[in-house]
């Protein structure tokens, strides 16, 4: 092994990577915040809709979870806009990523409203409470409260595989580490240093999610 | 103009298929290995192995498979001075990260087994492997079944990443079949409906074997 490692050259550009990495951070933020919605719509529609809602949600759910997140990723940018839909790389990265959530976290969420004690949704309907409104204030909180840390791992490994969005050119931390790589020909420094900026924001999302369960299910009203 | 997406062109995906599969397999043996280590040092008496199998884990799971694979990929090329094709790396990084997921799996199904078990082999005065090879690890393996396929559905999908790096398998032969013929609208949910043939059943014997075992051993899964 006679390789000489050259370290510096990547501290010149850190912060073109740390530029990356905030990018990653918002376009991952976006899409845990749009796939969290899209998954409570579509468990409330699993566990409460009509057959054909059931049926179609069943049917996003299992085709997501068992096709490849980049196959995914593929339709949306490059099949789409045969169809007439063309989205930026960006947009199509954050539609791809809010879609491949929606599915794992619909299952998670549906888990959540699944161990709601069977009483309390008879004792909502006994008060006269309409189905949205039992969903709205009795079911969704604490059911959200149960598979939150389970919820939360699906979002840090959504922002993990957000490096695979880098194949179809939307900007963030591995396509700039992409390109940096490919004009200083420090190809292992470089992945090696971005490496860790993804393993450091890893915790820094693990950190952060921590809080927002304190401030929201522990501090804020109680569920 | 590009050729048409004919039969010739729906075989050469066929043909990739193998190679998923291989790539799956392998990295399922290697990481095989890596997980029983991994799960065995993560529940050893000893801080200091305990601390190794964590950061480990923390490692793989906190870090996009997409950047283990190029750190493999120029690190093995750095190691040994020559740059190999895409194979070795492919291989080295999917057994290193699947060693740190099914040892985080293993881990749980070893510390499902009640406590009194390896009371009740200490007292048989069985050594301490003796009583993990001969109590602990066939009741293990037993509960480790359905998460352990579950996993295998995840790897399949993920070795599609292995495409970024240059290596043939079905994503990348369908981004070759779509070069070639220019019809990304058919290649890419061919490609997807492929991969669905593939995993389905497998997410469906997860789910059947992961119902068996709570209802003959009663011990609850926690996703």
């Amino acid at each position: 092994m006679n390789y000489v490692f050259q370290f510096n050259v990547v501290w010149d550009h850190f912060p073109e990577l740390l530029h990356g990495a905030r990018l990653t951070i918002q376009l991952s933020a976006m899409a845990m915040a749009l796939g969290l919605c899209l998954a409570i719509v579509c468990a409330y529609g699993k566990s409460a809709g009509p057959k054909p809602v059931r049926w179609l949600v069943g049917f996003y759910v299992e085709l997501i979870r068992n096709t490849p997140f980049l196959v995914q990723i593929f339709i949306i940018y490059f099949s789409l806009p045969m169809l007439g839909l063309r989205l930026t790389a960006n947009t199509a990265a954050l539609l791809a990523m809010t879609v491949n959530l929606g599915a794992y976290a619909s299952e998670i969420v549906r888990a959540g409203i699944e161990a709601i004690p069977q009483g309390q949704v008879e004792a909502a309907r006994a008060l006269g409470l309409r189905r949205l409104q039992i969903f709205r204030f009795i079911i969704i909180f604490p059911a959200l409260k149960t598979v939150y840390p389970a919820l939360s791992s699906q979002f840090i490994l959504l922002m993990l595989s957000s490096s695979v969005v880098s194949t179809i050119s939307a900007v963030e931390l591995t396509a700039i580490t992409n390109s940096l790589q490919s004009t200083t020909f420090r190809s292992f420094e470089f992945y090696f240093v971005a490496t860790g900026l993804y393993l450091v924001m890893a915790l820094g999302f693990r950190a952060a999610l921590g809080a927002i369960y304190w401030a929201v299910f522990q501090h804020g009203r109680a569920a | 103009m590009g050729r048409t997406f004919g039969t010739a062109e729906f075989l050469f995906l066929l043909k990739a298929i193998p190679w998923t599969l291989l790539l799956s397999l392998g990295a399922l043996a290697g990481g095989g290995v890596v997980g029983l280590l991994i799960a065995i040092l993560r529940t050893s008496p000893f801080r200091v192995l305990r601390w190794l199998a964590t950061g480990y884990i923390e490692l793989f799971q906190g870090t996009p498979v997409l950047m283990q694979l190029f750190v493999t990929y120029y690190g093995l090329a750095v190691l040994f001075n020559i740059r190999f094709g895409p194979w070795p790396a492919v291989l080295t990084a999917f057994t290193l990260y699947s060693g740190a997921f099914l040892g985080e799996i293993w881990r749980g199904s070893i510390q499902a087994i009640p406590r009194t078990q390896w009371e009740a082999a200490e007292c048989l005065s069985l050594s301490l492997p003796k009583q993990l090879w001969y109590v602990i690890l066939p009741q293990a393996a037993r509960i480790s079944i359905p998460p352990t396929v579950g996993f295998a559905v995840q790897l399949i999908k993920n070795t599609s990443i292995a495409a970024i790096i240059g290596f043939v398998e079905l994503t990348r032969a369908g981004q070759l079949m779509t070069d070639t013929t220019f019809k990304p609208m058919i290649v890419y949910p061919i490609v997807a409906a492929l991969y669905f043939i593939i995993c389905w059943p497998l997410s469906l014997l997860a789910q059947t074997l992961e119902r068996r075992i709570d209802a003959t051993l009663g011990i609850k899964q926690y996703f």
